[in-house]
């Protein structure tokens, strides 16, 4: 029975210091495949709660299920928790609702685009019609619209490689999924 | 968990093994791809793919472990089995030949997964639900790599084109297994745990036709078999495969990275 509970985007109450320490915490900890983007701007976090026994639980959500900074982000989130002195902590996996790239922040967002990869377009995917292609992003560095998709898989199981075919260079897109 | 309640734990078990060793056959397979693709792309596409299908893999063997209740997590139901408890199709099996053949085989079994997965969504099961959720997202992109790759060698050059067809004149015969609902399927179905399989082949055979029309390949015709991968009857290979991708555990239990 959970005492206390604060889910993505709310406000963290006045005076309740335990919650509010574990969000900073969680925002200490990066995406290991892409430095600088923290996990609460992925939108990887889907509540933290304090229960009755005093022990506070975190639930995380995989962006892909065999994502390997799945395990590598974890164990990042306990780490930061235990270094914040938060005290008796699980983290739970949540799977549902599946974990969408239309919950990264506006922030979360802006940090993409400066490391040079396109954030995802906000539409959800297209499952009627699954052989056309989205419509592919801008060129993040010239603004081109004209680019073209080289490889739906990227890096990272969460990006797809881009050209764009004005400025010749190649950048990376977040998907959408 | 009401409907799962109602069954026999040992038909659950059996049934999310099914479905996890479909995809961890065919992720294992896809693994060998690694490094010998035909451009770096593709490795990369096949990887992807293949570690997103492990992923799956891991959520229904851990789920698998749970139901039967004699603590077995999903190393060991990976690693420790034998190839007659292994319960996949024996498409996923078959080996990688040529990237044509590849191609062919992903679009067989991604539209399944895709249609199974979509519908699963909805299942009695909140766990199973949530793995299809999960998993349907990922498949859509499966989808897209495998679909839009059969449509290019297919309507590509006189050789790409013939390499496509006759791997799916290979393939094809063993797709009748993954529709071939036994008294499991129908159990599964029965009480909403899973869609029935009848569905599931309608929406595969209208998606299979959009893609081999734009692929101007022809689709071959139905032919009786006899495979029981479902049951545990495999064909040569997945002793191969087992081989190699138990060789660690069995030579050093318990080894960990």
């Amino acid at each position: 029975m959970s005492v206390s509970a604060l889910t993505a985007g709310e406000p963290s109450p006045a005076g309740d210091d335990r919650l509010a320490l574990a969000w900073r915490a969680l925002a200490e900890v990066e995406d290991p495949e892409i430095p600088q983007l923290n996990i609460v701007d992925l939108g990887l976090i889907r509540f933290v709660r304090v229960h009755s026994d005093d022990s506070l639980e975190v639930g995380l959500s995989p962006t892909y299920v065999g994502c390997p900074a799945t395990e590598v982000i974890r164990l990042g989130v306990v780490r930061a928790l235990h270094a914040a002195r938060i005290g008796n902590c699980v983290v739970t996996s949540v799977l549902s609702p599946a974990w969408s790239s239309d919950w990264i922040t506006a922030q979360g967002r802006q940090t993409l685009l400066n490391l040079g990869i396109v954030p995802p377009a906000r539409t959800v995917v297209n499952t009627r019609d699954l052989l056309r292609a989205d419509r592919p992003p801008a060129c993040p560095r010239c603004q081109a619209a004209d680019t073209e998709c080289i490889s739906e898989f990227g890096s990272t199981p969460c990006k797809a490689l881009h050209r764009c075919r004005a400025c010749l260079e190649p950048f990376e897109y977040f998907k959408c999924i | 968990m009401t409907a799962a309640a109602r069954l026999e734990p040992q038909a659950l078990f059996h049934y999310v093994l099914r479905i996890g060793d479909l995809s961890l056959v065919l992720g294992q397979r896809l693994g060998e791809w690694v490094g010998h693709a035909p451009a770096l792309e593709e490795d990369l596409g096949l990887a992807n793919i293949a570690l997103d299908l492990i992923g799956q893999a891991r959520l229904l063997l851990s789920y698998a472990g749970e139901i039967e209740g004699r603590g077995r997590s999903e190393d060991d139901l990976a690693y420790l089995r034998e190839q007659d408890e292994y319960l996949n199709a024996v498409l996923a099996e078959q080996p990688n030949g040529d990237f044509g053949q590849t191609i062919v085989r992903q679009v067989l079994i991604d539209a399944f997964q895709l249609d199974l997965y979509e519908r699963m969504s909805a299942s009695t099961d909140e766990r199973l639900a949530a793995i299809a959720q999960k998993s349907a997202k990922e498949t859509r992109y499966h989808m897209r790599f495998s679909g839009s790759w059969l449509i290019r060698l297919g309507d590509g050059t006189e050789e790409s084109r013939s390499r496509a067809q006759s791997a799916l004149q290979r393939l094809w015969p063993y797709t009748a297994e993954l529709f071939a609902a036994d008294d499991l399927d129908q159990a599964m179905a029965d009480c909403g745990v899973a869609p029935r399989l009848a569905e599931v082949r309608a929406a595969w055979d209208a998606r299979l036709d959009e893609v081999l029309a734009q692929a101007t390949l022809e689709r071959p015709g139905e032919r009786p078999h006899s495979w029981h991968g479902k049951r545990g009857r495999h064909s040569e290979h997945l002793g191969y495969i087992l081989a190699e991708m138990q060789h660690l555990q069995r030579t050093y239990p318990g080894a960990r990275w």
